[in-house]
């Protein structure tokens, strides 16, 4: 493909050209994939559409931040799946399984290692405590401003190392597809994003959200079935195929390349568990449902969903080496590396099982996944400057409906347009590994902060705000110096911070500073415990719960 | 009856209190079962990495890593089941049995939706 000449040709118009029909026909005489490009334009026309009902329909907050409490747990539970199930789930783990075999398989089990941990002791008391962010139940245990500010940033931090991942992965399919520049694919999905959460809120998300999951979970089936024809349905044939392909052999049958250290293993793993169980965009669809019984049949549905699609990444990912390694029309001529880099190993093997319609499809589909999940990620970005910061802080819990929406707008704007600039400065970095620094935050501000503000009594605001502060600054430290960021993006020589996953320091960090200044605080310690027990009954009945209805 | 008052009636109600323990008890023994197993397979990928990539026999490259990766995602969801089960087959109605004991004597227009 010649990529790079269209590329400079559709430079200026590139985010426009994408929803425009003339820009579809000029791309079709270059000989890009009609097929695919159509199935994009199917998707995006419906989920404008979406937007524009569900816009009619967002008048409140409650409308806007969780789509009126009235989705059921079986709705909730596809639209989490999708939440979670993003561009990193499909291109990037399958990519990291093409690269470096099994390593790419410890994010997918880790993936699915969070649930357990979000349903046993997070799901239920969460939507009985909370009302649309995260930070609303820790505000009923400590003192509202601090600890508000502090989740907030929590939350922008992990949103936008989030969104910076899905903007990369988003780039690259549309790069590939279209042949328009990576930076002009990165500025249209910032545009579609903003369009749907400003107009359309969490009702339009949630539907987004599902039609993808399903589209999602219907593409990977098809994709894994096609996979297991090419090897008359023989696990072993799979992986024999793919371990004769592969220029590391059998290594790829084990652990080993990309965590190169027990460190870095197992700061990854605590990144994966409970980063999952801190992700402010998932924790905050439990609030879309009516009650906490509804909130624990969303994790059924969603977590069986997830386990499921990673399942089906195991063979997509062993499928892609079998079936793409060796066929030169995958990779550049002149560099030899796959078309669009590792990323977009399961793409092209939609192509070599399937050709051109399926890949149209598959790439459709990880365009649907890649928006859906940044609308997501956006609006709980946006609920945090607005409904935390905002309406909490700023103005004591005194602001007019029509204010906080309109905030939540221009927040999600400004967002919007942070990801796209960094969505371009961080083009290099493989989607699932920007996704584990996302949750390295999160599992080292949010998850101990909401852990200990519902289990532990002696938590005090001054223990919670100071450990969780120690803990975020030591995660973005680790990350900024670490061989990401530093050596990648910054351009050094040597990373100052030797590990790639700074879980391990940041979350021993929050939950050791928090345990101690917590310890240290005796004058906060009557008021906190006083507050545990007032809100004890509701965590466990949902008795005074946010209802379906505001009063 | 007002939120407060039933509240405060739970709360004051011995076995609301045993019910949580009991509860509490259940949900940490799955949740320290789930992270054991969890990190199991994290430490055996930290510290004995060539264990797992030991081929499952000798006319196979299919590797011990593999079942167990399986295994891991298979374990979790099963636990998930299991405490979903233990959920709505005892702890639901014991704790539904508690509130509306406390519920009981007030006016029946009361304002409250037991969960």
């Amino acid at each position: 493909m010649t990529s790079r000449r269209t590329a400079r040709r559709l430079r200026v118009p590139a985010g426009i050209t994408l929803l425009l029909a003339p820009g579809l026909a000029a791309a079709a005489e270059r000989g890009v994939n009609v097929t695919a490009v159509s199935m994009f334009l199917v998707f995006v026309a419906v989920t404008l559409g979406i937007t524009y009902w569900a816009a009619r329909r967002t008048r409140t907050s409650q409308d806007f931040y969780a789509a009126g409490r009235s989705v059921t747990g079986f709705q909730n539970g596809l639209a989490i799946a999708g939440d979670f199930m993003s561009a990193a789930s499909l291109l990037g783990v399958a990519g990291l399984i093409f690269m470096s075999g099994y390593d790419g398989l410890i994010y997918a089990i880790g993936g699915i290692a969070g649930w357990p941990v979000i349903m046993f002791l997070l799901a239920e008391r969460l939507r009985n405590l909370g009302k649309y962010t995260f930070t609303d139940a820790v505000a009923l245990r400590l003192d509202a401003v601090p600890i508000r500010v502090l989740s907030a940033c929590g939350t922008l931090v992990a949103v936008i190392l989030y969104l910076i991942a899905q903007m990369v992965g988003a780039g690259k399919l549309v790069e590939i597809l279209f042949g328009v520049p990576y930076e002009g694919a990165v500025v249209a999905v910032g545009v579609l994003m903003i369009t749907y959460v400003t107009f359309g809120g969490m009702i339009a998300t949630t539907w987004v959200q599902i039609i993808k999951a399903t589209l999602l979970l219907l593409g990977a089936t098809v994709l894994s079935v096609l996979v297991m024809a090419q090897v008359d349905f023989s696990v072993e044939k799979l992986f024999r195929q793919a371990v004769s392909v592969h220029e590391k052999g059998r290594a790829i049958m084990g652990p080993g390349g990309l965590v190169p250290d027990p460190v870095s293993a197992i700061s990854l793993g605590l990144a994966l568990v409970f980063g999952t169980a801190g992700l402010p965009h998932v924790l905050m669809r439990f609030f879309t449902v009516p009650n906490a019984h509804e909130a624990r049949r969303s994790v059924i549905f969603a977590s069986g969903f997830i386990g499921y699609f990673y399942m089906l990444v195991f063979i997509i990912g062993f499928g892609a080496i079998a079936l793409v390694v060796g066929q030169p029309e995958y990779f550049d001529a002149e560099t030899g590396k796959l078309l669009g880099g590792n990323n977009m190993a399961a793409i092209h093997l939609a192509q070599a099982v399937a050709g051109n319609l399926f890949l149209g499809f598959i790439s459709a589909v990880a365009f649907a996944t890649i928006l859906a999940v940044v609308s997501g990620l956006t609006l709980s970005g946006a609920s945090a400057i607005s409904h935390d910061i905002y309406v909490n802080v700023i103005c004591h819990g005194k602001a007019s409906e029509a204010d906080i929406v309109r905030l939540s707008r221009i927040a999600t704007l400004a967002l919007g347009v942070i990801a796209v600039a960094l969505g371009i400065a961080f083009e290099q970095q493989n989607v699932a590994y920007m996704v584990v620094l996302a949750f390295a935050v999160a599992a080292s501000v949010n998850f101990p902060i909401l852990l200990l503000s519902m289990y532990w009594r002696r938590l005090t605001t001054f223990g919670a705000v100071t450990g969780g502060a120690i803990g975020l600054t030591t995660a973005v430290a680790c990350m900024v110096l670490g061989p990401a960021v530093w050596v990648d993006t910054l351009g050094n020589e040597r990373a100052i911070f030797p590990y790639k996953y700074p879980a391990l320091f940041s979350m021993s960090a929050t939950f050791i500073s928090i345990f101690v200044f917590s310890l240290l605080d005796r004058r906060g310690a009557a008021d906190s415990a006083r507050r545990y027990d007032e809100q004890l009954v509701r965590a466990h009945t949902g008795i005074g719960a946010e209802g379906a209805a505001e009063h | 009856m007002s939120i407060d008052l039933l509240r405060s009636r739970i709360a004051s109600d011995p076995a609301f209190h045993a019910l949580q323990r009991r509860r509490d008890r259940f949900n940490a023994a799955l949740t320290a079962l789930a992270l054991g197993m969890f990190f199991a397979f994290i430490l055996t990928i930290a510290f004995w990495p060539g264990w797992l990539a030991v081929p499952l026999g000798p006319g196979t490259v299919i590797t011990r890593a593999i079942p167990i990766g399986f295994g891991v995602i298979v374990m979790s969801l099963v636990l998930i089941a299991f405490y979903v089960y233990m959920a709505n087959r005892t702890f639901d109605p014991a704790q539904r049995e508690i509130v509306r004991r406390a519920t009981a004597g007030s006016d029946p227009g009361a304002d409250v939706q037991p969960v």
